[in-house]
């Protein structure tokens, strides 16, 4: 039905080049001009389908009509209630007056009640003993009429005084209702062949994609969702921040010990004792296991040596020392730890001992040692890490108690603070961070030891991104380093640029089981 | 950091210069110091409202290894040196007009060695307080107390109207119940027992309480009058309390470390002795140790070192003399001259203010610092090296693309857990063997590290209730087991794990996810009854509580045989070749979840995992440089 009453739109634009109004129209296989909204409805579905083609285009017009409930329905069939209880009585003295229990019978209960009222009032009937007869012998039943009228027009000449009450007597309702006015459109034709929507196989056998037309591409909707699976964001900046340090010729470094000493998290690392970082407060210490075992001997001699009472150039702290305090298991508080670690590795060469286990993923430095001079064993290193570390915070928006250090160490003789600085302007701008200064800062395991602040162009103001410095030769020259070697560390937290690439506020939604897996799969690629 | 409030008026007149905020920021920002804030705006926004307020005030972080910048009076020296406007002060101990036999004494009883062994104090005559530096005299010694003193655990100081007192003092330790007296700002004498109990609602005091509370004797000084001082490291005594218009003062330093003790005397004795008619000048005390021998107190004396003017060009990168790098190290207080032996060498005076230099380091830092950071020629290190990633980085991520490229999303965890979560949870029985505990968590959410990854899959997945199904998220991160064979006492492994979650559990969903990691590891599917096989994984049933009766597997790898090796090697290589099955490690698990772990973690859904270690499959890396020639 549909296509034959598109066929008869297009037929009727063809031959009137304009259908000023619908209603006009004679749906095929119906008798009568298409006057319902029923019947409109229909038109408009064949409308919208021609529309999309661009073959047509319509107006819209909105009119208010009437239409019959059940109970109007019915009276434009039988009559109103009281017309059929005046056609039910006898005429006077033709007959024994109906009693109201005999009308009822005739009649039935509801039209005996409402139409008795009617057609007293209208003054067709009149009382006689206890019964009724009729008073008149035509009468002109005008409700029946007025219904007649609204059922076949949708309104009545009467005006809306006359639909209120009919409204008020439940016999119409109100309807809204749509009429249209049709044009040809841009692509006007009278063949309603339904346009393709996409190219098929079918058609690539056959050939039917040369005759055939193709429905309009809507190129303002989203295409299919693509339902494959995702990489995590702060994941995916950790990878970009590792190709920086691939590109600059480092080697990542082991860092798979959470789980560290006293003696590697601080002491190796010149932090003293008393210093306020290693408090309960700020550190994660082991309940089981509790204590560490020794490290070597003599290298821990040493180092609790230049604590307690210097040497290697070095006051040292001159503070008792403790084993206890040095033998504390606890969560790394940074990957300085590791750091610390393969340093004391990479020097284990000019102490005069062979290298174990993973030596071959660090030591990869060229010798630097020239023909004139013995070899001392050291070979330069450019290391990185990016690893989880612990700090027994109290959370909120900016802080976990878990977050990743994000760890470089460059390692050479003659190594300067100005090699430092220079080298920490072309690692922040290989990460977009073009605008960088350095302050002096205090840190017990570099000296000197700075702080980069890039300036944020969308705070206005200039904001710490990472930490730097030289590492003091209290903690360099007791692994075994020859003094002419200096090394560079450097760390920053890999959370807060990847909290400010994707414009995060609070942590929680970043890292952690709270985060929705939508912002997993939504979170956009990362080019530094 | 500390932050010290400092007036900025009196700060300007002490620098004899208004700067502008942003001015002061940059010249902090050069010395290593930072403006937090800036109070102008603040107080002027509240005297325009009609609201009190103070004058304004400049908060400024200073390190922490520096306490002589941790007053006004040391900033603002500090400031004045750097900026050429002054010359660093030369701290002098005066003798009384009767020369070292009049100088008071004090002497320490040997019974303090049980509890807080060491003494050290300083007078400081004629001092005239303005409200604002006798405000920051009080501030000053609660900033020692709080950093170096460790909350008065290490250090703690006192001082007194030495006016009020009768020389010679001394430092004792006596049982509490043998002290009493009147307590500042008090008007009853009470037993040191009874002040325990009176300070232990105090807001303030509590918290020190505990350093001495335990101990048979508690720490006392006394004059010869036995009027009380203090009781270090908690009070001192209402008699000899200290006012605005107090001239003389003995300060009363206590600690438990030789070091700290002499840096918190001078600190606090040389930043007040600029307020002494004669500035600059302390007087000492003669301190008769409990083995009879004397020290005098405090010990201001420089300490006299060397630095090198090619070590701090070596360091920095430039190419100064020493004349140059002398000149750099007066900005920074730092006093040196060239050796007349060596004109390389300079001979630096360490003030007893700057217990923080050790070493030469320190000093370059110095120089650098006065020469300015920024300042510094833009180098760059010629160190040539090779890249290389991690075995195990790389493997990670492998299996990280692949499970992706499947259509699994990446999720990330904490890694620690409850107790609960780690073993109850998973219906599994803490054997004391397994799990790191820790000792003194915030928070009952990290009791332990996880040994396993399902716990924070299930978590994410009890969060994301709202997401379609089938929620399908892996992890690929470490997990840490006890090992009484290391150093460290534990070890991390390497896991991957996964989690499916949907109307049905889908064991072939995870089953599939690992036949897809060991594919792409080019790790072949043997039969679980395979004794031939030389290399290769499978499965096989499993009686686990954390999985579902008869929807459980135990994954089984047969690592290939090792390539090379000594005679012996080989022929227990043929041994192990025929006996095939007994090389074959367990990696990992997966499963239907047990319908009680669900419940435990509050998913309403059915659920699959697997999860198994990556350690077995790691590549030993290339040796990518011949270091032997």
């Amino acid at each position: 039905m549909a296509e034959s009453l598109q066929q008869l739109i297009l037929d009727t634009l063809d031959a009137q080049s304009e259908i000023h109004d619908t209603r006009s129209l004679t749906i095929p296989s119906q008798s009568g001009p298409a006057t319902s909204q029923e019947d409109q409805i229909s038109i408009l579905g064949a409308l919208n389908s021609l529309l999309s083609r661009d073959m047509i285009i319509y107006e819209t017009h909105e009119i208010v009509s009437h239409a019959l409930t059940p109970e109007g329905s019915q009276i434009v069939d039988l009559g109103s209630h009281e017309a059929r209880v005046w056609a039910a009585l006898p005429g006077k003295g033709e007959g024994a007056p109906f009693t109201v229990p005999q009308l009822k019978k005739q009649v039935g209960d509801e039209t005996a009640k409402v139409g008795q009222g009617r057609a007293f009032k209208n003054g067709w009937i009149g009382k006689e003993g206890d019964g009724f007869v009729k008073l008149v012998s035509s009468i002109e039943d005008t409700t029946k009429l007025e219904l007649q009228e609204i059922a076949s027009t949708g309104s009545l000449q009467a005006g809306e005084k006359v639909l209120a009450d009919l409204r008020k007597r439940k016999l119409v309702v109100q309807r809204k209702g749509q009429w249209f006015t049709v044009k040809k459109g841009s692509n006007f034709s009278t063949s309603t062949a339904k346009p393709e929507t996409d190219l098929t196989v079918d058609m690539l056998t056959s050939g039917a994609w040369k005759s055939s037309t193709f429905k309009k591409y809507n190129f303002d909707a989203e295409g299919a969702p693509t339902n494959g699976g995702a990489l995590h964001p702060l994941l995916k900046v950790r990878e970009e921040i590792k190709n920086i340090f691939l590109e600059m010729g480092f080697a990542e470094m082991p860092t798979s010990s959470f789980v560290e000493s006293g003696f590697w998290c601080f002491d190796a690392l010149f932090v003293p004792q008393q210093h306020p970082a290693r408090d309960l407060q700020d550190t994660f210490y082991l309940s089981d296991p509790k204590e560490a075992l020794r490290p070597e001997p003599a290298y821990y001699k040493t180092v609790s040596t230049v604590h307690e009472h210097g040497g290697f150039g070095s006051t040292g702290y001159r503070a008792p020392w403790s084993h206890e305090e040095s033998s504390k298991l606890l969560l790394r508080t940074h990957t300085t730890a590791s750091s610390a670690h393969m340093l004391y590795k990479l020097a284990a060469r000019c102490r005069g001992e062979k290298l174990e286990g993973d030596a071959g993923e660090f030591a990869h430095g060229s010798s630097t040692t020239n023909g004139d001079v013995p070899d001392d064993g050291f070979r330069p290193a450019k290391l990185f890490s990016i690893d989880r570390v612990f700090r027994n915070e109290t959370m909120d928006a900016t802080h976990l108690a878990e977050f990743h250090q994000v760890e470089g160490v460059v390692a050479d003789r003659n190594l300067t603070l100005a090699d430092l600085i220079g080298f920490m302007r072309v690692f922040f701008n290989k990460m977009g961070i073009e605008k960088v200064r350095f302050k002096p800062a205090y840190n017990p395991y570099t000296e000197p030891s700075l702080e980069i602040f890039a300036f944020h162009p969308m705070l206005n103001k200039w904001v710490e991104v990472g930490n730097s410095g030289m590492f003091r030769p209290e903690m360099l020259e007791p692994m075994g380093f020859p003094k002419d070697v200096r090394v560079h560390g450097w760390g920053l937290s890999l959370e807060r640029p990847t909290m400010i690439r994707y414009g995060i506020n609070n942590i929680r939604t970043l890292v952690g089981h709270k985060v929705p897996i939508e912002s997993i799969e939504n979170s956009a690629a990362v080019m530094f | 950091m500390p932050t010290i409030s400092v007036d900025k008026a009196d700060l300007w007149e002490r620098l004899g210069q208004e700067y502008s905020t942003e001015e002061f920021d940059h010249l902090l920002f050069e010395y290593g110091l930072e403006l937090d804030e800036d109070t102008t705006e603040e107080v002027e926004a509240a005297i325009k409202a009609g609201l009190p307020a103070e004058r304004p005030q400049l908060k400024i972080e200073v390190p922490a290894n520096r306490y002589d910048l941790v007053c006004m009076e040391g900033i603002a020296r500090a400031l004045r040196i750097f900026l050429g406007k002054g010359e660093a002060p030369k701290y002098k101990l005066v003798y009384p007009p009767g020369g070292e036999s009049q100088l008071l004494t004090l002497k320490m009883d040997p019974e303090v060695k049980k509890v807080r062994p060491l003494f050290a104090c300083a007078i400081l005559r004629n001092v005239k307080f303005t409200p604002l530096s006798y405000a920051s005299f009080i501030d000053l010694q609660d900033k020692l107390h709080q950093n170096i003193g460790r909350r008065r655990q290490l250090v703690s100081i006192g001082t007194h109207d030495l006016d009020t007192l009768t020389p010679p003092f001394r430092y004792e330790a006596r049982p509490p119940k043998d002290i009493k007296f009147v307590p500042l700002n008090k008007d009853t004498a009470y037993t040191a027992e009874e002040l325990m109990t009176v300070y232990e609602s105090d807001k303030h005091l509590s918290k020190y309480l505990h350093i001495i509370r335990d101990s048979p004797v508690y720490p006392i000084i006394y004059d010869s009058e036995d009027h009380v001082l203090s009781m270090p490291p908690i009070i001192n005594s209402e008699h000899s309390k200290i006012t605005l218009n107090t001239r003389n003062i003995f300060i009363d330093v206590t600690a438990t470390d030789q070091t700290k003790l002499d840096i918190v005397v001078n600190i606090v004795a040389t930043m007040f002795s600029e307020y002494c008619e004669v500035p600059y000048t302390i007087e000492p005390v003669r301190v008769i140790l409990p083995d009879g021998t004397t020290r005098i107190s405090p010990d201001i004396s420089e300490r006299q070192t060397t630095a090198r003017a090619s070590y701090i060009n070596a360091c920095t990168g430039l190419s100064l003399s020493a004349d140059q790098v002398s000149a750099l190290l007066n900005k920074m207080a730092l006093s040196s001259t060239v050796s007349p032996n060596d004109p390389d060498q300079l001979l630096v005076s360490i003030p007893c203010t700057r217990p923080d230099i050790f070493h030469e380091c320190d000093i370059v830092e110095d120089a650098a610092i006065a020469y300015g950071f920024n300042n510094l020629p833009h180098k760059f290190p010629n160190t040539s090296t090779v890249a290389q990633s991690l075995a195990i980085s790389k493997l990670s991520d492998i299996i990280r693309v692949e499970w992706a490229l499947a259509g699994w999303v990446e999720v990330l965890p904490l890694i620690l857990c409850s107790h609960e979560e780690n073993f109850e949870f998973l219906n599994h029985v803490d054997d004391g063997k397994t799990a790191v505990k820790i000792a003194n968590p915030k928070s009952l959410e990290f009791q332990v590290v996880r040994t396993t990854l399902l716990p924070g899959l299930l978590k994410t997945i009890r969060e994301n209730r709202s997401h379609a199904l089938p929620i399908k998220v892996f992890e690929t991160s470490d997990v840490v087991f006890k090992d009484t064979s290391r150093e460290r006492q534990a070890r991390n492994e390497r896991h991957a794990a996964a989690v499916w979650c949907n109307k049905t559990a889908g064991f072939e969903v995870v089953h599939g996810m690992l036949n897809r990691a060991m594919k792409m590891l080019e790790i072949p599917l043997i039969g679980n009854t395979d004794q031939k096989a030389e290399t290769g994984y499978y499965i096989k049933e499993r009686d686990d509580p954390v999985y579902f009766p008869g929807r459980a597997a135990t994954i089984y790898y047969r690592p290939p045989p090792a390539k090379e090796g000594s005679t012996l090697e080989a022929i227990k290589q043929d041994v192990n070749t025929v006996l095939h099955i007994q090389r074959d490690v367990e990696i990992g698990s997966l499963g239907i979840l047990h319908p009680t772990v669900l419940a435990n973690f509050e998913i309403g859904y059915p659920c699959s995992a697997l999860e198994f270690t990556l350690e077995p499959f790691k590549k030993e890396m290339n040796k990518i440089w011949t270091i032997e020639n």
